[in-house]
C-alpha cells in the first residue's frame, strides 16, 4: 500500500514537469491554431485571439490553465470550436483503449506461446521458426504489415471491414497489425528468461525430486521467467495505447492517437496538452500496475519503491 | 493470424455497407477530414461546405450544371435600376428543421452575427460587398443599422451593396450567406459566442434539405431527410453519411471493398488502374484552382520582371503534368482558370528556353553568372516536392542556376508565408464563388492572400473598375487587361489548373461534377442494379 501510495505521489511532480515542457514546446512552434491556406481577414485573428485569451501574456496563460486543469477542465479545442479537450477525449480514449487492450491480448497470447514453445527445445528447427518469426515481427513496419492484412483478408477474401470501427470483427486486423511487434518482443523476452530459469539450482531441484517437465513449467519457471515480461507490459501497453497513430490512419479508426498527432500538426494547443496529460497518466498507471505484478512474482520486489 | 483468417472463412460473401446502403437509400460520401465545426460562420473549408449544403440552404442555390443561380430560399427577388439594392421574397411555407417559419430575420440575423467582430468569422469578407459591412466587422461601427441588410417583413428582405456587384447572386450560394436559426442560435448563447453548442446533433436546426442526425468525431457526420423542406418530396435520399478518412489510401480501399459510394479524391498512384478498368468508376472533372509558385519580389533578382520571366519560360509544365501528375491536371499558361462564367483571358505564357536564357543575361545574369542562390519553399508533401525537383531541375539546366529546395510543416509554411520569409513559394488557391474577381482580386495591394510583395496601381485599378461596372463583356474586358499586366510583371508563375479525380459507385444516379465541387444532393438517388462488376 505504502509503494502504491509513494508512486502516486511521485507522479505529481512528473506530471507537472511533462505538462509545462509541452506548454513551452506548443507554444515554441512556429505557426498558431487559426492558420488556414486562406489567410483570415486582419483583426480577424486578433479577435478570436482575445477571445481565447491568447493574447495574454504566456505566463498568464500558463497560469490560467493550471487553474482550470486542477477544476479538471482541459479547455476548449480551437481546430474544433464546438468541442471541449474533455469531450474529445471523453470520446475517443475509450476507441484507443480498446484497440490496445485488443492488441496486448493478441501480443501476450502470440508471443507467450511463441516465447515458450521456443524455449522447450533451444536450438530446434520449432526454436528457429518461432524466433524467425519474432524478429520478423519486429522488423516489418505496421504501415507495410497492415496495409497488406487489408488487402489479403479486407479486399481479397472479403473477411473484414477495411475501414472503420464498428463492430468486434473490425478489431481483429488493426489489433494484429499493432499487436505483433509486441509479441515478437514478448517472444524472445520469455524464450531468453525461461532459458536461463531452466538452469537455476531451484529448477534443478525440481527435476531432482521427480517434478515431471509441464509442472516444472507452469508451476516453478513461468512465475519467475515472467518478471522481464511484466516489467515490459508498463511500457508496452502505453505504447499500444497511444502509439497507435499509424494504424488509426491505416484501418480508419477514430483513436485518440489520430487527434494526438492531429492536434500537433495544427497547433491545436490545448488539445496537444490534454493528449500529452492522458498518456502521461496512462504511462504511469500501466507502469505501477507492471510493478505490482512484479511484486506478485517476485516477493523480492514487495519491500518499497526506495529500497530497490 | 491464419488461423484467424481461416475461422472468418466460413462467413462467406457478405453484403457490403454500399449494398446495404443502396436499399437504404442512405449515401455513403468520403469527405476528407474532420470538419472543424457545423457553424457557417466559423468554417472555412470544403468538407464543411459539402455536409453544410446539405443542412443549410441560402437565399439561392447554383444549378448544379450551369452553375448559374436559381431560387433556394427566396422565392423570387428583384434588383433596382442602380444594380445595387435587391429585394428578396422569402418563401412562407418555408421552415426550419424544426418545424419553426424560416424568416427574413433569421436572415438579417445571421449577417449580423458572421459580421459581429467578436465572432472572428474566417469568411466575414464574403459579405463585404453589403453597404458598410467592412466597417461593422471591424468594429469601426457598432450599429448594425448602418449595414446594408433591411428586413421589410417577415418574408421580405432588401440587401443594399456597396457596388453594383454582377456576381451577387452566386455569392448567396456560398455558406457564409447562409441563414442559422436564430431562436437556437440564441438558446445556446450569445450572437458572438464561439463553440456554442447549438450545432451538435439534438440541438442543431437547418432549412436544408437534410437534418442532422449523428455526429461522431473522427467518424461521420449523419444527415437524414427533413420532412420539413419546403421541397422535401424533391428529395430522394433518405440520407447521406459523410465519413471521415484522413487518409487517401485508406479511403480508396474502402471504395474497392464496398465501403462507400464516392471519394473525395484518389491517390496519384492508383489512377492508372482506374484509367485502365472498364467500366471506370474514375471521374475526372475541372475544379477552380490554380497550382502556382508565388515569387517574393522583395528579394534581390526577382526583384526584376526579366528575372521572373526567365524562370517562367524555363519550365516544363507539361512535363510536370504528364510525367509527373499521371496527366489529371491541366498545364496553365494563364492564372485565371479557363471559362468562369465565360471569362478567359486572351494572354498566353510561353515557354522558350532560348528567350529564357536571353532574359537572365539581360537582367545581369549571362549564363547564370552572379544569380544569387534561391529557395522553393513547399509545405510537405510528396507531390509537392516532386514538383519543386523538376522545377529546379529545369532552371539547373536552361538557366544554369541553382535553387535550394526548403520544406516545412504545414504550421512553419503558412507562419513563413505570412511573414514574407521565403524566395519562391509554391501556393494553391481555389476559387470562392464563380467570377473570375475571386481569383485577380487575389494580387491587389490590399488582399491579405497576396503574399508577393507585388503592388501595382494601375491592376488595383483595373480590379476597382471591374467591381464597379454592372457589363459583363466590360468587366471581362478589365479583367483581361488585369491579368494580362499580372502575366507580363508575374510576381507569381501558374503551373496547373486543377481537376479533381475521384471515384463514384455507378449505383449513384444524377451526381454532377462541377467547377465548384458544388452539390445540392436534391436529385441524388441509388440505383441497386448497377454494379461495379
Amino acid at each position: 500500500m505504502r509503494f502504491i501510495l509513494y508512486r502516486l505521489l511521485e507522479a505529481i511532480p512528473t506530471i507537472w514537469v511533462i505538462l509545462t515542457l509541452t506548454f513551452i514546446l506548443v507554444n515554441l512552434a512556429p505557426g498558431g491554431p487559426f492558420d488556414r491556406e486562406k489567410d483570415l481577414p486582419p483583426g480577424v485573428e486578433e479577435q478570436i485571439n482575445a477571445y481565447y485569451g491568447l493574447d495574454q501574456p504566456l505566463p498568464v496563460q500558463y497560469v490560467r490553465y493550471l487553474g482550470n486543469l486542477l477544476r479538471g477542465d482541459l479547455g476548449p479545442s480551437y481546430q474544433h470550436p464546438g468541442w471541449t479537450v474533455n469531450e474529445i477525449i471523453a470520446a475517443k480514449l475509450p476507441v484507443s483503449l480498446i484497440l490496445g487492450g485488443a492488441s496486448l491480448l493478441v501480443a501476450l497470447i502470440i508471443g507467450l506461446a511463441a516465447g515458450i514453445i521456443a524455449s522447450l527445445r533451444p536450438g530446434s528447427w520449432l526454436d528457429l521458426s518461432a524466433i524467425s518469426l519474432a524478429t520478423i515481427g519486429i522488423c516489418l513496419p505496421s504501415f507495410v504489415l497492415g496495409p497488406l492484412l487489408l488487402l489479403a483478408f479486407g479486399i481479397g477474401m472479403e473477411w473484414f471491414n477495411v475501414a472503420g470501427l464498428n463492430t468486434p470483427r473490425d478489431l481483429v486486423l488493426p489489433s494484429i497489425t499493432l499487436g505483433l511487434f509486441f509479441a515478437a518482443y514478448i517472444a524472445r523476452l520469455t524464450r531468453s528468461s525461461l532459458l536461463e530459469v531452466h538452469n537455476l539450482d531451484y529448477i534443478r531441484t525440481a527435476r531432482a525430486k521427480g517434478a515431471g517437465e509441464r509442472r516444472i513449467l507452469l508451476i516453478h519457471s513461468l512465475r519467475n521467467a515472467m518478471v522481464p515480461v511484466a516489467s515490459y507490459l508498463g511500457p508496452a501497453a502505453a505504447g499500444l495505447v497511444s502509439g497507435s497513430f499509424v494504424i488509426e490512419t491505416i484501418f480508419g479508426i477514430p483513436g485518440l492517437g489520430r487527434y494526438f498527432v492531429l492536434a500537433a500538426i495544427n497547433s491545436d494547443y490545448t488539445l496537444v496538452m490534454g493528449t500529452v496529460l492522458v498518456y502521461a497518466l496512462l504511462l504511469i498507471a500501466f507502469n505501477l500496475v507492471a510493478d505490482c505484478i512484479i511484486a506478485f512474482l517476485n516477493p523480492r520486489h514487495r519491500s518499497g519503491g526506495t529500497s530497490r | 493470424m491464419l488461423g484467424i483468417g481461416i475461422a472468418m472463412s466460413g462467413c462467406g460473401q457478405r453484403t457490403t455497407p454500399v449494398e446495404l446502403a443502396n436499399e437504404q437509400q442512405i449515401l455513403l460520401l468520403g469527405n476528407g477530414s474532420d470538419p472543424e465545426e457545423l457553424d457557417p460562420h466559423l468554417v472555412s473549408g470544403i468538407t464543411e461546405a459539402r455536409i453544410l449544403n446539405a443542412l443549410l440552404e441560402g437565399l439561392v442555390r447554383l444549378n448544379e450544371k450551369t452553375l448559374q443561380p436559381e431560387p433556394a430560399a427566396a422565392a423570387s427577388w428583384t434588383v433596382d435600376a442602380s444594380g445595387r439594392f435587391h429585394t428578396f421574397h422569402l418563401r412562407p411555407e418555408a421552415r426550419w428543421s424544426d418545424g419553426t417559419p424560416v424568416t427574413a430575420l433569421d436572415f438579417s440575423f445571421a449577417y449580423q452575427r458572421i459580421l459581429t467582430p467578436a465572432l472572428g468569422a474566417p469568411y466575414a469578407s464574403m459579405l463585404h460587398v453589403l453597404k458598410g459591412a467592412a466597417a461593422y466587422n471591424s468594429g469601426d461601427t457598432a450599429d448594425f443599422a448602418d449595414v446594408g441588410v433591411r428586413v421589410i417583413d417577415t418574408h421580405t428582405l432588401e440587401l443594399e451593396l456597396s457596388n453594383p456587384t454582377p456576381y451577387f447572386l452566386s455569392l448567396l450560394s456560398h455558406f457564409a450567406w447562409f441563414p442559422v436559426p436564430r431562436h437556437t442560435v440564441l438558446d445556446h448563447g450569445a450572437i458572438h459566442q464561439r463553440g456554442s453548442r447549438w450545432t451538435k446533433p439534438g440541438n442543431f436546426v437547418g432549412n436544408g434539405p437534410f437534418a442532422l442526425t449523428r455526429w461522431n468525431l473522427g467518424e461521420s457526420v449523419d444527415v437524414a431527410r427533413n420532412p420539413e423542406y419546403w421541397q422535401s418530396s424533391r428529395v430522394q435520399l433518405n440520407g447521406i453519411r459523410f465519413i471521415v478518412f484522413d487518409n487517401l489510401n485508406a479511403e480508396e480501399r474502402a471504395f474497392r471493398a464496398g465501403q462507400i459510394h464516392v471519394t473525395q479524391t484518389l491517390p496519384l498512384g492508383r489512377i492508372r488502374h482506374y484509367k485502365a478498368a472498364d467500366p471506370s468508376p474514375l471521374h475526372i472533372a475541372p475544379y477552380l484552382g490554380t497550382y502556382y509558385l508565388g515569387l517574393n519580389v522583395t528579394r534581390p533578382a526577382l526583384d526584376d520582371p526579366r528575372v521572373r520571366q526567365a524562370l517562367s519560360l524555363a519550365i516544363d509544365r507539361r512535363a510536370i503534368t504528364q510525367q509527373l501528375l499521371q496527366d489529371i491536371q491541366t498545364p496553365a499558361f494563364h492564372f485565371t482558370p479557363p471559362d468562369i462564367d465565360g471569362y478567359t483571358t486572351g494572354f498566353r505564357l510561353d515557354e522558350d528556353p532560348e528567350k529564357a536564357r536571353q532574359l537572365l543575361a539581360a537582367a545581369g545574369y549571362p549564363d547564370g553568372r552572379g544569380f544569387p542562390r534561391l529557395e522553393i519553399l513547399y509545405n510537405t508533401s510528396e507531390s509537392h516536392r516532386a514538383i519543386a525537383e523538376l522545377i529546379q531541375e529545369r532552371w539547373r539546366s536552361v538557366l544554369n542556376i541553382e535553387v535550394g529546395l526548403m520544406n516545412q510543416s504545414w504550421g512553419s509554411y503558412l507562419s513563413s508565408r505570412r511573414q514574407g520569409n521565403f524566395d519562391i513559394i509554391r501556393a494553391g488557391w481555389i476559387g470562392d464563388y464563380y467570377d473570375a474577381s475571386t481569383f485577380l482580386g487575389l494580387f491587389t495591394s490590399s488582399s491579405g492572400n497576396n503574399h508577393t510583395g507585388w503592388a501595382l496601381d494601375e491592376y488595383d485599378a483595373l480590379i476597382a473598375a471591374a467591381a464597379q461596372s454592372v457589363d459583363p463583356a466590360q468587366r471581362r474586358t478589365l479583367f483581361d487587361q488585369a491579368e494580362t499586366l499580372l502575366l507580363q510583371q508575374l510576381p507569381i508563375i501558374p503551373i496547373y489548373f486543377y481537376n479533381s479525380a475521384y471515384l463514384i459507385h455507378p449505383s449513384v444516379v444524377n451526381w454532377q461534377g462541377n467547377l465548384l465541387d458544388y452539390q445540392t444532393y436534391l436529385d441524388i438517388h441509388l440505383d441497386r442494379n448497377r454494379t461495379l462488376h
